[in-house]
């Protein structure tokens, strides 16, 4: 047998101080209330430090700083001077990509293969991208002289944490706002490593406050008065919150919240790569992907080949410790949402559903749950309704185009849409039909810093990336 | 002594036919199913007509009207809907009298810019159909052996509160919605809603399909809040409210299924617009193919 | 074998309609799952392990217009105890030859329980009529060859000729007697994944009992991605029809980096069942000492110099 040994990532790369203050108008500043957070690491179920727990006196601080550096510094600055700070916050972060990777695996238990080679580079990637915008503006398409928003107060999920940071800083610093930014409250630390980076490329104080904290903290920054934009990712219940927390404000809002991905494999669907595409669709970042390709819709007449392909392959996936750099599932991010995975699976299995996982055993301590795939699923079941945004896969069959596309889109989401097929006409008639923000053709899970992400109906609105993620953080 | 002019002398004067203003839904139309009617007066105080005030179980078929004409209109080309939209401007144009005659309280000169300001303005919109894609889609240079490409795509059906401006306003907020694709039911101004239904009969003889206009007259205030919770409303146009609670609370009820919400502004009619009026209804798709042999 | 699969080979027509009806491969896909795979990290034991595995399934080989029996001597020398200081390094799995010099790898190797294996059929090209590929493989298996390499001829496969190709490989089989037949689809010239999908099954189906990429005179050859879609066919074929059929990636495989990826690509995709030298081979010359010296390395924790390996 040719069993891969352990080959864990080390941890020396990274310094977690035992406690963290706020990141406001450049500085560290304790926080005016007492209470903290601890961070753990969802693998073991160490602490790995606490951080504060902001109030809403704190977020007034941080609202005020970002408020006075957008009126003083950054609103007025060149956009080629933005655009410089940016590109030296992006080098920063490929200098220090091995760093952040494992903070990021440390906190969130995200394969450390995941961090490495997708997080971090991506970060890195967006902010390179939006660099290059803050100087050329002009040429995006939104008039002669678009003028930013002001102060954008942004929260973010813990899926994946810098990430969504970068999703959310770099378009509104190149666009010429300033930040108030809150990490989620189980991944915070990633966030404090990036206001520390702010601090190395020399960013002017209060362009970027991270204010760590829970839902009351996130609640009075969007409802702070004086902050022009809101942007939120997370579920689409709190994005709801948020909306109606905004309307009458006239606050700008984008939103990017829960999906129940169909992804539609046709009996002509180059089989190896569909089974990747739909693992990875699922399965990539233990399923904690508001894109994730959760239904999978399978052409009856190819159903028992794709899921025995499929089968065989989950038998294959690697889960356990996520700094291995050989961990393919790494631990649910915490005992909060792996209640959740329990719970909708257990109730996939009351309404009848199927379910299988492949013999994996999982380690003792941490929060964990197995590739798990449920066949004879129906439209009506909650599995195939809510999102589970865990390693858990719902299969249900269709036998037309048409009935593929209808049931994609018989959900309130509308986030992301994949298809597997050889016909490039019958991918474009498909396309065309199904309501999503982004349709991964022959390929599933792919994100770049030029391509816009979002969704349709329930999912949110306003796109990120692109010449179209501009729009958010201008007034246009 | 000729017949004629005795007759003349014996027959009083000739009574007009009035038009019985009704509800435009799904092409058709009906009455209010509630039966219920409100007067429309002039500016100066006097009876105009009785309106149709519709309830909520006319917005509820509105609605239903618009949703089931989404597939066909949105499925139809840019060409063909570019061509409508100028249909319905060339028989705008065909009635200028009629509808410069019924912009009640405005001097008729005045009202006759009115009419050919929103006849241009649905030339200006015709324009856009086959446009907007192009300029609001890009090719998307990703890092990685992927074709990339982002296209506007209709939001749906669409709610729209229109401005008191009876005729200009209401185009101008009518065009930019249904050009790129969406269905929409119309609120008319409460205070002036007889041009709407003039205009209603416009939209039914110009290649329009039954149910991509669908226009209610009736209470503002009755008949927002309605459309802004229906869950199968995907966005909303409240340019025309104007009483700030009533838009906090339909922004409000909006959120329940995150509907897309234009939220009032003063706008200048006679102005040029730009592209914010299709863009607020416009979803971006983005669709990843690989490349390899 | 399935009857479906005895008929399929029946005509032009049958035989095209099921290569063709095979699923597809997207390229960009197998080039992702095969980076993927390359990303995985073999450390410490499973490297050792892994390193040992390596050297057993290599086919050293010398395949070049100026090879002498003494050039062949001196390779079966070092194929039977590739590090003379260490008797712990396993031999080799085979050795591969021209068939002009199969009698003195034969006699060099005889009791050592090394293979030797030849290529056939006008190697590299094989532009040539049957008969003298039947010949040539006849010299080789008379020779003492206990595995005959060939070519397919890829003129044919590209033209759609199938049969052609399917008759040949058949016709060798034939020929090869007792002799294991590898079958060279030379991947770097078919240019597509779904051709070497079909190339693969087409092998396969006329009996071969390897399937090899490449056969070294050609570049790409042995590629990460493409040696993946083989590992999927012999997968697919064992479910298919029963029978296991061997891969062996040749050319271009020059480290233990290169040789350990392989090893994953068989472990993750054909299975464990894969992992012997029955059924795996490395077609390689200058791996072996790369194998060795990252070997040495292991064992004695400091890093190894070229010198202190032979250069047979």
């Amino acid at each position: 047998m040719f069993e891969y040994a352990p080959a864990p990532e080390s941890r020396d790369v990274v310094d977690i101080k035992p406690s963290y203050d706020l990141f406001i108008n450049g500085e560290w500043v304790e926080s005016l209330g007492y209470e903290r957070i601890k961070t753990v690491d969802p693998a073991s179920e160490e602490i790995l430090s606490e951080v504060a727990h902001a109030t809403e006196a704190d977020v007034d601080r941080a609202v005020q700083a970002a408020r006075k550096a957008y009126d003083e510094v950054w609103g007025v600055l060149p956009g080629r001077e933005r655009a410089k700070y940016l590109f030296r916050i992006a080098r920063i972060i490929q200098e220090r990509a091995r760093e952040l990777a494992v903070l990021e695996t440390l906190d969130n238990g995200k394969p450390i293969r995941e961090s490495r080679d997708v997080d971090i580079p991506l970060v890195a990637a967006h902010f390179f991208y939006y660099a290059g915008w803050a100087d050329k503006l002009k040429y995006a398409g939104f008039g002669e002289r678009p003028r930013p928003l002001g102060v954008a107060a942004q929260v973010i999920p813990w899926n994946f944490p810098l990430l969504m940071l970068a999703w959310k800083i770099a378009p509104a610093l190149a666009c010429g706002n300033t930040v108030v930014l809150k990490p989620a409250e189980t991944t915070p630390l990633t966030a404090l490593a990036f206001a520390e980076i702010c601090r190395q490329a020399d960013l002017p104080p209060g362009v970027v406050n991270i204010v760590t904290g829970a839902g009351d903290t996130g609640s009075a920054l969007v409802r702070h008065p004086d902050v022009d934009k809101v942007a939120f990712t997370g579920s689409t219940e709190v994005g709801r919150l948020i909306a109606r927390q905004v309307a009458g404000t006239g606050k700008r809002l984008t939103l990017e919240l829960g999906g129940k991905a169909a992804n539609i494999v046709f009996d002509d669907a180059a089989v190896d790569q569909a089974v990747e595409g739909i693992v990875n669709g699922i399965f990539f970042n233990q399923g904690h992907v508001c894109c994730a390709g959760s239904r999978l819709l399978v052409q009856e007449s190819a159903a028992t080949a794709v899921l025995d392909a499929l089968k065989r392959r989950m038998a294959t996936l690697r889960l356990g410790d996520p700094l291995d750099k050989n961990t393919d599932i790494g631990a649910i991010n915490s005992a909060a949402q792996l209640a959740k995975i329990r719970e909708l699976s257990d109730a996939g299995e009351a309404e009848g559903a199927e379910r299988w996982a492949p013999a994996c055993p999982l380690p003792e301590r941490g929060y964990w749950f197995p590739p798990t795939v449920f066949t004879g699923v129906a439209q009506s079941h909650r599995i195939a309704r809510e999102e589970i945004f865990g390693p858990v896969l719902s299969v249900l069959t269709f036998r037309t185009p048409a009935e593929a596309v209808e049931k994609a889109n018989n959900t309130p989401y509308g986030l992301s849409a994949g298809i597997w097929t050889e016909k490039g006409s019958r991918i474009l008639w498909m396309a065309d039909r199904l309501r999503a923000g982004v349709v991964w053709a022959n390929t599933f899970n792919r994100f770049d810093p030029a391509s816009p992400f979002g969704g349709y109906k329930e999912s949110g609105y306003g796109r990120e990336g692109g010449v179209h993620g501009l729009e958010a953080y201008l007034d246009v | 002594m000729s017949r004629a002019s005795r007759g003349d002398a014996e027959r009083p004067a000739r009574l007009s036919v009035r038009k019985t203003y009704k509800l435009f839904i799904g092409g058709a139309f009906p009455r209010s199913e509630s039966g219920r009617a409100y007067a429309v007066s002039s500016t100066k105080g006097d009876f105009l007509a009785n309106a149709s005030r519709a309830s909520r179980k006319d917005a509820r078929d509105a609605v239903a009207a618009a949703r089931k004409a989404f597939p066909g209109w949105s499925g139809a080309t840019p060409y063909n809907r570019g061509q409508i939209l100028y249909r319905v401007a060339e028989m705008l144009e065909g009635r200028r009298a009629q509808f410069a005659a019924e912009l009640d309280g405005v001097p008729s000169k005045k009202a006759g810019e009115l009419v050919d300001a929103a006849v241009d303005r649905l030339v200006w919109y015709a324009g856009w159909s086959d446009k907007i894609g192009a300029v609001r889609g890009a090719a998307n240079p990703v890092a990685g052996p992927y074709f990339n490409l982002s296209s506007p795509e209709p939001t749906g059906v669409v709610a729209v509160i229109a401005p008191d401006e009876p005729l200009l306003g209401l185009v101008s907020v009518i065009a930019p919605a249904i050009v790129t694709g969406n269905t929409c039911v119309v609120v008319a101004s409460e205070r002036a809603p007889l041009p709407s239904i003039t205009l209603a009969e416009v939209l039914a003889t110009s290649d329009l399909p039954g149910g991509v206009v669908n226009i209610l007259t009736g209470f503002t205030g009755e008949l927002a809040p309605w459309l802004a919770s229906h869950m199968d409303v995907n966005a909303i146009d409240l340019t025309g409210v104007t009483d700030p609670d009533l838009a906090r609370r339909c922004e409000g009820d909006a959120a329940e299924n995150l509907k897309r919400v234009l939220r009032p502004k003063p706008s200048d009619w006679s102005e040029e617009p730009d592209l914010t009026r299709m863009t607020a209804f416009l979803e971006t798709k983005t669709v990843w193919h690989p490349i390899g042999v | 074998m399935t009857t479906s699969l005895v008929d399929v080979a029946s005509s032009d027509a049958t035989l095209r309609g099921f290569l063709h009806g095979l699923p597809g491969v997207d390229r960009v896909g197998a080039d992702q799952r095969a980076a993927a795979l390359a990303t995985r990290s073999i450390k410490t034991a499973a490297k050792a392990h892994a390193i040992d595995l390596a050297i057993s399934m290599v086919d050293l080989t010398t395949l070049e217009g100026a090879d002498t029996p003494g050039k062949v001597r001196a390779m079966c020398a070092k194929a039977v105890h590739p590090d003379p200081t260490d008797p712990s390094v396993p031999r080799v799995a085979a050795v591969c030859v021209y068939p002009d010099l199969v009698a003195d790898a034969v006699r060099a190797l005889s009791g050592s329980g090394v293979k030797v294996a030849s290529v056939a059929t006008a190697f590299p090209s094989g532009r040539s009529s049957l008969e003298v590929k039947v010949a040539d493989t006849a010299l080789a298996v008379a020779a003492g060859a206990d595995e005959i390499d060939m070519v397919i001829d890829r003129g044919a496969f590209l033209a759609g000729d199938y049969r052609t190709v399917y008759e040949q490989v058949a016709a060798v089989k034939a020929a090869c007697g007792a002799a294991h037949l590898k079958v060279i689809l030379e991947t770097g010239e078919l240019a597509t994944y779904d051709n070497v999908r079909r190339a693969s099954w087409l092998a396969m189906l006329a009996g071969a009992d390897f399937i090899k990429t490449s056969t070294g005179k050609v570049s790409p050859a042995a590629t990460l991605p493409v040696t993946l879609i083989m590992l999927e066919a012999v997968r697919d074929f064992r479910e298919r029809t029963g029978r296991v059929v061997g891969v062996k990636p040749a050319g271009g495989i020059r480290t233990t980096k290169d040789a350990i990826k392989n090893l994953v690509l068989v472990k993750e995709t054909a299975g464990e069942d894969w992992l012997t030298p029955d059924r795996f081979r490395l077609g390689a010359s200058s791996l072996l000492n790369d194998l060795l010296m990252q070997r040495q390395k292991l064992t004695s924790g400091r890093y190894a110099g070229p010198d202190y390996f032979t250069v047979d």
